[in-house]
């Protein structure tokens, strides 16, 4: 019986101009398989649109991936963002190349989670429930 | 101030419709106690549902659709609009990957639209089991016109007829032969038909293969198309004739909103034969008749599960499994067991 209980939503964003989407399927495709409800929304996305995303979704977490080098850019403005509507609990995890000298800044700003290249998605599966508390 | 999320939602703001949603949609009992106090402000909305099968250019049409809505000639006043998306949900992982969005993306940044995508969660008509919820949400708020996209449906996931006032079954080319248009099942409950990818090559076969089979059922069509000038024909078409309505046929082109235009004006003459007719009070009457079974089906349910025990239960499974029961006894059994 699938009965309606309480789901895992996960947004998962390209943000900014980077085209290169494989990592951000794969990650989708593996939250799905594990259960979750995850919303993709597709290429080019600026923060305006991920924060009104994740308003109108109501999810948990947001995914961003970002491999264009212009994290430190744009994920303040994502976590202000989503501030600004409201959405101060929701998660947000980081995917694609950052350096590591960058990430202790990110994760002070608010970042859930960074994942590089090579990461097991089984790893960011568990942080991900973890940080929705159903683990 | 508001003092309840129901108050805030009746009111608009978006931090409570989408806080709503969500306790609908997990069938919570405040979900439930939402759902008894805005529905006094129900009833105001024009439903628009949009099926067809997957691929057919539903997500896109819908953006295109909205978009359209939200900026009317000169001197007309935008309605508000609102969308649900239903995608499957895996019935392997009980997961799901929502991708209508990816087609919406014109629509942000737009306060008079809300875009919502939904999981079906194991519902096998279209839809899910709370989207008529969840567009009493929406319709509570003030949304003018609700766009309810769903799963990509085959033949017989008819359930959305029954929650819209409007349905637009959308048809692509290439999908079969002539005699797919004249089963049963999803064509039947077409109020507008259109045919998207109307620049791919067999989009006339499509279009002519949709008119024969609307010339059967309604047999006045015949004339107005058979000489050439379709685009003419259909578009007296959609409009109420002999009391009646006779869904258009239309060609768009959801890429690059080629046909929007016409599919608006036959949506407002639908909905303005609706209101003529009396058939939006029926209509009414029959969601609002189906809405109450569909939840005393699941109350029943509910009300037995939790009288009978789940070691009575597997005992009565164990028998049907070995074959020593039917499932037809069994369920008689499991009935009385639970006292019903």
């Amino acid at each position: 019986m699938v009965d309606s209980q309480t789901k895992i939503r996960v947004l998962i964003a390209k943000a900014g101009l980077d085209g290169h989407d494989r990592g951000a399927k794969v990650v989708a495709r593996a939250l799905r398989d594990a259960g979750m409800e995850v919303i993709y929304t597709g290429l080019r996305q600026t923060p305006e649109m991920i924060a009104e995303a994740a308003l109108q979704e109501d999810v948990q977490v947001v995914g961003l991936s970002i491999l264009s080098g212009a994290h430190m850019t744009l994920v303040p403005k994502v976590l202000s963002l989503l501030d600004e509507h409201g959405l101060k609990d929701v998660k947000l995890f980081l995917g694609g190349i950052v350096p590591d000298e960058d990430k202790p800044e990110l994760i002070k700003l608010g970042v859930d989670g960074i994942y590089g290249p090579g990461t097991p998605t089984q790893l960011i599966i568990e942080d991900i429930r973890r940080a929705c508390q159903q683990l | 101030m508001p003092t309840t999320l129901a108050q805030a939602v009746i009111q608009g703001e978006r931090l409570a419709i989408t806080r709503a949603l969500t306790q609908i949609e997990n069938n919570s009992p405040q979900g439930n106690m939402i759902l008894e106090e805005i529905f006094p402000h129900t009833g105001q909305a024009h439903l628009i549902g949009v099926t067809g099968a997957p691929g057919t250019g539903k997500s896109t049409l819908v953006n295109q659709l909205a978009l359209k809505l939200r900026h009317p000639p000169p001197g007309e006043r935008p309605p508000s609009v609102a969308i649900i998306a239903v995608d499957p949900t895996s019935p392997f992982s009980g997961g799901a990957l929502l991708g209508d969005r990816i087609r919406m993306q014109d629509l942000a940044g737009d306060p008079g639209i809300f875009v919502r995508s939904m999981a079906s969660r194991g519902s096998l008509g279209g839809l899910a089991s709370t989207t008529a919820g969840l567009v009493q949400v929406f319709d509570a708020a003030g949304f003018e016109i609700i766009l309810i996209e769903t799963v990509g449906a085959g033949q017989s996931e008819v359930e959305i007829a029954s929650l819209a006032h409007t349905t637009i079954v959308v048809e692509a080319p290439g999908l079969g032969d002539d005699i797919q248009t004249i089963k049963a099942g999803i064509l039947e409950i077409a109020d507008i038909l259109v045919v998207n990818k109307a620049d791919t090559p067999g989009s006339e076969n499509t279009l002519r293969a949709l008119r024969t089979m609307l010339s059967l059922a309604h047999p006045q069509l015949t004339e107005m198309n058979h000489h050439g000038e379709m685009m003419k024909a259909e578009g007296a078409a959609g409009a109420a004739q002999d009391g009646r309505w006779t869904p258009p046929i239309l060609p768009t082109i959801s890429t690059t909103g080629e046909g929007i235009d016409e599919l608006i004006e036959q949506l407002q003459a639908h909905r303005d034969y609706l209101e003529k007719s009396g058939e939006w009070q029926i209509r009414d009457a029959a969601r609002l008749k189906n809405d109450l079974e569909n939840l005393l089906g699941a109350a029943l349910r509910a009300h037995w599960e939790s009288s009978i025990s789940q070691n009575d239960y597997q005992k009565v499974l164990a028998r049907v499994i070995s074959r020593k029961s039917s499932p037809g006894k069994a369920v008689e059994e499991l009935l009385r067991g639970a006292g019903l």
